[in-house]
């Protein structure tokens, strides 16, 4: 397998904070990667790195054989890398439906042609038929429950049909029906080709979804490997639990 | 647009075009163009500040620039035509947004209360300029126009309707930038732009074109006002209180709507003209138009539009509901199909 993404000795530094500390992994294409950390390890701020919303300090980043660092969110979105964040972040204003089409990646050209067209109500349609939101498409994404709002992000960012797929804490505040749900729909996805990095807390979610699992500590990488292999590394048990 | 959308469009421009020839008393249609001014200049305002949420104060700078765009080519210039003025407009248009283009490059950088401030600084910033470029602007003695030579008798007329053909451009545009793509961008745009950013929105190509146009449509206006009282003074062509009444007349109609800009120049402006001669020339007026907005706020505090809309849906529900027999009536609350907010 090739690697999607690679990441090589970055840094990111908040004052004398460094919360990404000269990180390097690689996530293979169509895999399900896991990012896993104590809370501050820098998870979140690689993610904001690696997704262009924050400048690396040093180091590189490359997605698709391309070396995209510093590169602009949007311009990433276009060329396949999306993510969805640790608290749901819809447009609560625009109707679910829009919700979809806003996220379709459209060009400059396409601005000027119908707000919804048939093509992207064809095209959103087939989504919430897939996430069952077909129901409420016509609801404000402000009238959703949280789960609801956290399928309905991911569903978005599949509309520009990415390569790879960036999740913060699917789960998080999630009942456990929908997480059941999230799941099956990150393998339906992952089989038709599309390569996750997932940062979550849920260890039982991590583990029965994910290989391979990198373990971040202090913004360095410490373990990378088998999901099996994780639970049993002492790095990664000093990391969790304080030597 | 609904046949609803159409008939009510019609009804209104031909109400508007129907009503000079009422033979309305001169202060009756003096009136009217200043409606009609603060339509227009509040729907250009509500391209910016209603739909991409961006809450500029500087518009009255660019008031200004169409101002001293025609007052300073007739510095020069003989006014062969009355009309002439007019057919310069696009063009006053044209430098407004050009100028405005790197303007919005640079504050458009900053968001909410800081965009506020950068663009206050440029309204006081452009008076200052026409203060002190005496050389160009003649300082605080302000400039003359020749004045329009059109008939005494139905002096208002020509302005009354280049005004009227602005204000259904100014809605053209809004309207059909709701019915396309720009539309959604600029509300993602304002919901939560670094979002919007991250799902591939342009949106400093969309914040950037709503800000032009809409200067460029103030300007124009700018520009008619200047033609309109043939002589002007920086302190009334960049004067705050014109951005203030932008602002005040989109929130009270309702905000990223294409109707709610409209109603509140109407409601504002009729208001404080009207006031404005019953008081004269004292100031209670200004307490009075104070009043007016304060009291709209308290009873109605999303606009008028959103306001009415929200208690026509909540009435619609009611009604849905006291029909619906009882076994039906458990559907949960999502199955009740919303409107969608601001779409007036």
């Amino acid at each position: 397998m090739t690697d999607l993404l690679i990441v090589e000795n970055a840094v990111k530094s908040f004052g004398s904070l460094r919360a990404v500390d000269e990180c390097s992994f690689t996530v293979a294409e169509s895999s399900i990667t896991a990012l896993i950390g104590p809370n501050g390890s820098g998870k979140t701020t690689l993610f904001n790195v690696i997704t262009g919303y924050l400048k690396p300090d040093a180091g590189r980043v490359s997605f698709n054989g391309r070396d995209v660092t510093g590169t602009d969110a949007g311009r990433l979105y276009r060329h396949g890398l999306s993510r969805t964040f640790q608290q749901a972040r819809v447009f609560p204003q625009l109707s679910v439906q829009e919700n979809l089409v806003v996220a379709g990646g459209y060009s400059l050209r396409q601005l000027f042609t119908r707000r919804v067209s048939r093509a992207d109500r064809e095209k959103a349609g087939a989504l919430l038929e897939e996430f069952r939101l077909a129901p409420v498409a016509d609801l404000l994404a402000s009238e959703l429950s949280y789960g609801q709002r956290k399928l309905l992000e991911f569903a978005a960012v599949l509309m520009s049909g990415p390569r790879l797929v960036l999740l913060d804490e699917p789960t998080a505040g999630v009942n456990p029906v929908m997480i059941e749900t999230m799941e099956r729909h990150i393998r339906e996805r992952n089989t038709s080709g599309i390569t996750f990095l997932i940062v979550e807390h849920d260890m039982n979610f991590v583990m029965r979804l994910c290989d391979p699992v990198i373990v971040l500590d202090r913004g360095k990488q410490i373990f990378a490997g088998h999901p099996t292999d994780v639970q049993s590394n002492p790095l990664v048990l000093d990391a969790y639990l304080g030597s | 647009m609904s046949r609803l959308g159409v008939l009510r469009g019609a009804a209104f421009f031909a109400t508007l075009v129907a009503l000079p020839s009422f033979n309305l008393a001169h202060w009756v249609m003096n009136m009217a163009v200043f409606v009609l001014m603060f339509a227009v200049m509040s729907s250009a305002w509500n391209l910016v500040g209603g739909f991409a949420g961006y809450p500029s104060l500087g518009h009255a700078a660019f008031f200004g620039i169409g101002a001293y765009a025609v007052a300073l080519w007739y510095k020069n210039h003989e006014l062969t035509n009355a009309w002439h003025p007019f057919l310069a407009l696009p063009l006053i248009a044209l430098i407004a947004a050009l100028v405005g283009l790197p303007i919005a490059m640079i504050s458009m950088r900053t968001r909410a209360d800081v965009f506020a401030i950068v663009t206050i600084t440029v309204l006081f910033v452009a008076q200052t300029l026409a203060f002190n470029l005496r050389s160009i602007t003649d300082g605080a003695q302000g400039l003359a126009i020749p004045p329009a030579t059109f008939s005494v008798t139905t002096f208002e007329r020509p302005f009354y309707y280049v005004l009227t053909v602005l204000l259904a451009f100014a809605m053209a545009i809004t309207w059909a930038s709701m019915r396309s793509k720009i539309g959604l961008a600029l509300s993602s745009v304002r919901a939560d732009e670094d979002k919007a950013r991250g799902v591939g929105v342009h949106v400093t190509a969309v914040k950037l074109l709503a800000f032009c146009v809409s200067v460029g449509i103030t300007a124009m206006v700018g520009a008619i006002w200047a033609y309109y009282e043939s002589f002007i003074y920086p302190q009334f062509a960049i004067d705050p209180l014109i951005t203030i009444a932008m602002v005040l007349m989109t929130f009270l109609g309702g905000r990223a709507t294409l109707w709610g800009p409209v109603v509140g120049a109407l409601v504002l402006e009729t208001a404080q003209q009207v006031l404005a001669y019953q008081f004269g020339g004292s100031k209670i007026y200004l307490i009075a138009y104070a009043l007016v907005f304060l009291l709209v706020m308290l009873l109605l505090p999303r606009g008028i539009l959103p306001t009415i809309q929200d208690w026509l849906r909540q009435r619609r529900r009611r009604l849905a509901t006291d029909n619906v027999p009882p076994p039906a009536a458990n559907l949960p609350p999502a199955a009740v199909p919303a409107a969608h907010g601001g779409r007036a």
